[in-house]
């Protein structure tokens, strides 16, 4: 038997990016003929649609003096033009005309990233072309299923994406952050079993005849009006490397069998979240709340998404003062608790990947 | 893709070198610094010629994973301006000042169909994108032309891992490259990416310009060290600075005029931005226009010249032999 020597994450408080790997970029929605401008890992990029609808990513920096491609305009089939010098540039970066000469620089060219539409999100990929394999995109199906309804935001997050990931993968924290909506005694209480593969990490947790807190009340109440009585609650958050996390949620009414199985008698919900670094100290969050209950009910898709918003306005402040304590407290070290496993698992698939990219240096 | 060409220098040690084929030399190098290459990178060396040191660009044929170690090859080509020949001197332990690799020539992935085309030394820049592309299963054609078998480095390595997907051709076994008939078989959604000397890419550029496919993707790095003739030595006149100087033969027009003191503008010195245009007042002999900025118009109409790369010759055919009988070529310019 080989031993395996890994390296302690105690001492990464927030970690780099891998590169090679699809993160998403936007909401599809978000990305169309206008060019828009995002910095994803780092990396300012030109996002817009050419005129048969496909999605492109390029470098928002033109070849010639750097100005933002963003800032200028889609022409003809494919092409953006730079709104300095009008140079113009076709969907895979390489300049079509220039000003003032008839040939053009045969070293012409911006970057352009490989992007897969799917799952209501625009992916990019912002490492080796060569290793952009479609099929490598998170499962995120319930985002775009016929058995789920729901919508979600995009939190522009103020600290670097692995302290969204610690968050996610440990749920304990809602009994004192989000006390008012789904926070309650019984999560920090309750046991919870992480499992874990070369690519994913699942923490799940059982509560079982319990009091459902405001947010599954009103829930269960949306599915069986007037109800009353204690429940069993469950999560099972599922993280996808690099940065994508699925949290089945639910409660159904107590001992009707959820836990092995059925949930005819209770609500479930995904929280599909994806986690995109923008630099090390900042990040993007895109959620969304599907639920697969009243899936014809606009009101409830609002009435969650609003709720959801709330709810993670709280995670977001706790995120931005975590980040803020960390650059205070550049001596201070983190120190781990039992509650950390999944969020643990989590680092240390990160950093496998980043070391096999001969990426893994510390950021803070 | 590389977002950035930041030049940053460093210090190899040459750990291999061999003949790969006449006068081409195999280097292998292990760079301080090491950096991955992506195909159609190249590294910039500092050549040490006749008591100077001057900058020479060479694609990496190809390099480990963590860019460790780095391949290039060398045409010896005497008559040029004599990096190569320093190159040829390198033995196993000798150091050389060089940068990481630098890309000007990227492969796009998701083009539906390639062409790569490589003339004589130009292989080296091509080799590793048809390494790319076959591991990618990609729908490619490499062709490789040269003068004969033994003048083309790497042919048996390059037959034995791309099989049907290379064609060669030798000039002198009578199956020259038909540079038409090559560009017919582009259909449209075809990338050519092509290196080798400037005749071929020259041909094939006409070519595809005329059957009217689409510009951005036909693909080529020059680092405007070939050209139609072989370079002669010839005078460049200046009026409006007083100046007459001779251009060596392993001396760039540009260089002369630096040498001489005149306050030149340029940048790229390959032939491609344009910014060392000088403006031709007078010519005896003819223009050997070696840039990619002009057009084939405005190379026709010698009005104008990139003096980085190109170089007056003496005969308006361009042939040596006719040399002798006119005496060198004289080119008056006015420098702006």
């Amino acid at each position: 038997m080989t031993a395996i020597r890994t390296q302690s994450s105690t001492t990464n408080k927030v970690l780099g990016y891998p590169l090679n790997v699809w993160y998403v970029a936007a909401w599809d929605y978000e990305v169309t003929r206008k060019p828009m401008s995002r910095r994803i890992a780092d990396r300012p990029l030109a996002l817009y649609r050419t005129e048969d609808g496909r999605a492109v990513a390029l470098a928002d920096a033109c070849w010639h003096r750097l100005a933002p491609l963003s800032m200028g305009k889609t022409v003809g089939k494919d092409q953006i033009q730079c709104p300095y010098h009008g140079i113009i540039y076709d969907s895979a970066g390489r300049c079509v005309s220039m000003p003032a000469q008839e040939t053009i620089n045969p070293s012409a060219t911006v970057p352009s990233f490989p992007v897969v539409e799917r799952h209501r999100y625009v992916w990019v990929w912002l490492g080796d072309p060569t290793k952009a394999d479609p099929e490598l995109v998170p499962d995120m199906h319930q985002l775009d299923s016929k058995e789920w309804a729901g919508d979600g935001e995009t939190i522009y997050a103020p600290c670097n994406y692995q302290l969204v990931l610690d968050n996610l993968m440990d749920l304990t924290h809602e009994e004192f952050v989000h006390s008012s909506s789904i926070g309650q005694e019984e999560l920090s209480e309750s046991d919870f079993v992480v499992t874990h593969d070369g690519g994913t990490v699942t923490v799940a947790r059982w509560m079982f005849n319990i009091d459902a807190p405001p947010f599954w009340r009103k829930n269960m109440r949306d599915k069986f009006p007037g109800f009353e009585g204690k429940v069993d609650r469950w999560q099972i958050i599922t993280f996808r490397s690099p940065s994508v996390i699925n949290i089945d949620v639910g409660v159904a009414k107590a001992g009707t069998g959820a836990f092995e199985g059925d949930r005819s008698q209770g609500v479930n919900g995904f929280v599909m979240n994806a986690i995109t670094p923008e630099s090390n100290k900042s990040c993007h969050y895109f959620w969304a709340f599907m639920r697969n209950y009243r899936l014809d009910s606009q009101l409830i898709t609002t009435q969650l998404r609003e709720g959801v918003h709330g709810v993670f306005g709280e995670d977001e402040a706790m995120l931005a003062a975590q980040q803020a304590a960390i650059d205070a407290n550049p001596d201070y070290e983190f120190y781990n608790l039992n509650i950390d496993a999944g969020g643990m698992w989590v680092r240390r698939l990160i950093e496998r990947q980043l070391e096999t990219e001969g990426r893994l240096v510390p950021v803070a | 893709m590389a977002a950035t060409n930041i030049e940053v220098w460093q210090l190899g040690t040459v750990v291999e070198v061999r003949n790969v084929a006449t006068d081409i030399q195999r280097i292998v190098i292990e760079p301080a610094l090491p950096r991955t290459a992506e195909p159609g990178s190249h590294i910039d060396v500092m050549a040490r010629i006749e008591g100077h040191t001057d900058k020479r660009s060479y694609s990496v044929v190809e390099s480990s994973e963590d860019g460790a170690r780095l391949v290039i090859s060398v045409l010896r080509a005497p008559l040029s301006r004599g990096g190569s020949v320093f190159m040829h001197t390198l033995q196993p332990g000798d150091q050389l000042e060089m940068t990481q690799p630098l890309q000007n020539f990227p492969l796009r992935v998701g083009a539906e169909r390639y062409i790569l085309l490589a003339g004589g030394i130009g292989i080296t820049a091509i080799i590793s994108m048809a390494r790319v592309l076959k591991n990618l299963r990609m729908d490619y054609t490499f062709v490789y032309a040269g003068r004969s078998r033994a003048a083309m480095a790497y042919l048996a390595e390059l037959q034995e891992l791309h099989g049907t997907n290379l064609v060669v051709h030798v000039d002198d076994e009578g199956t020259s490259l038909d540079v038409n008939r090559l560009v017919a078989s582009a259909a449209d959604g075809t990338e050519l990416y092509m290196c080798g000397p400037i005749r071929l890419m020259d041909a094939v550029r006409r070519s595809w310009t005329e059957r009217e496919l689409s510009y951005p993707n036909l693909r080529y790095e020059t680092f405007g060290n070939s050209g139609w003739y072989d370079p002669e030595e010839f005078i460049v006149k200046v009026p409006g600075l007083g100046l007459e100087v001779p251009v060596v033969q392993g001396r760039s027009m540009l260089e002369a005029l630096e040498d001489a003191g005149a306050d030149m503008m340029f940048d790229c010195r390959k032939g491609e931005c344009g910014l060392c245009e000088v403006r031709i007042l007078r010519l005896e002999g003819a223009i050997d226009h070696r840039d990619v900025f002009y057009s084939a118009r405005q190379q026709n109409a010698t009005e104008k010249m990139a003096c980085c790369v190109s170089r007056a010759v003496t005969s308006k055919t361009g042939l040596m032999a006719e040399a002798s009988v006119f005496g060198p070529a004289v080119v008056t310019i006015e420098v702006p």
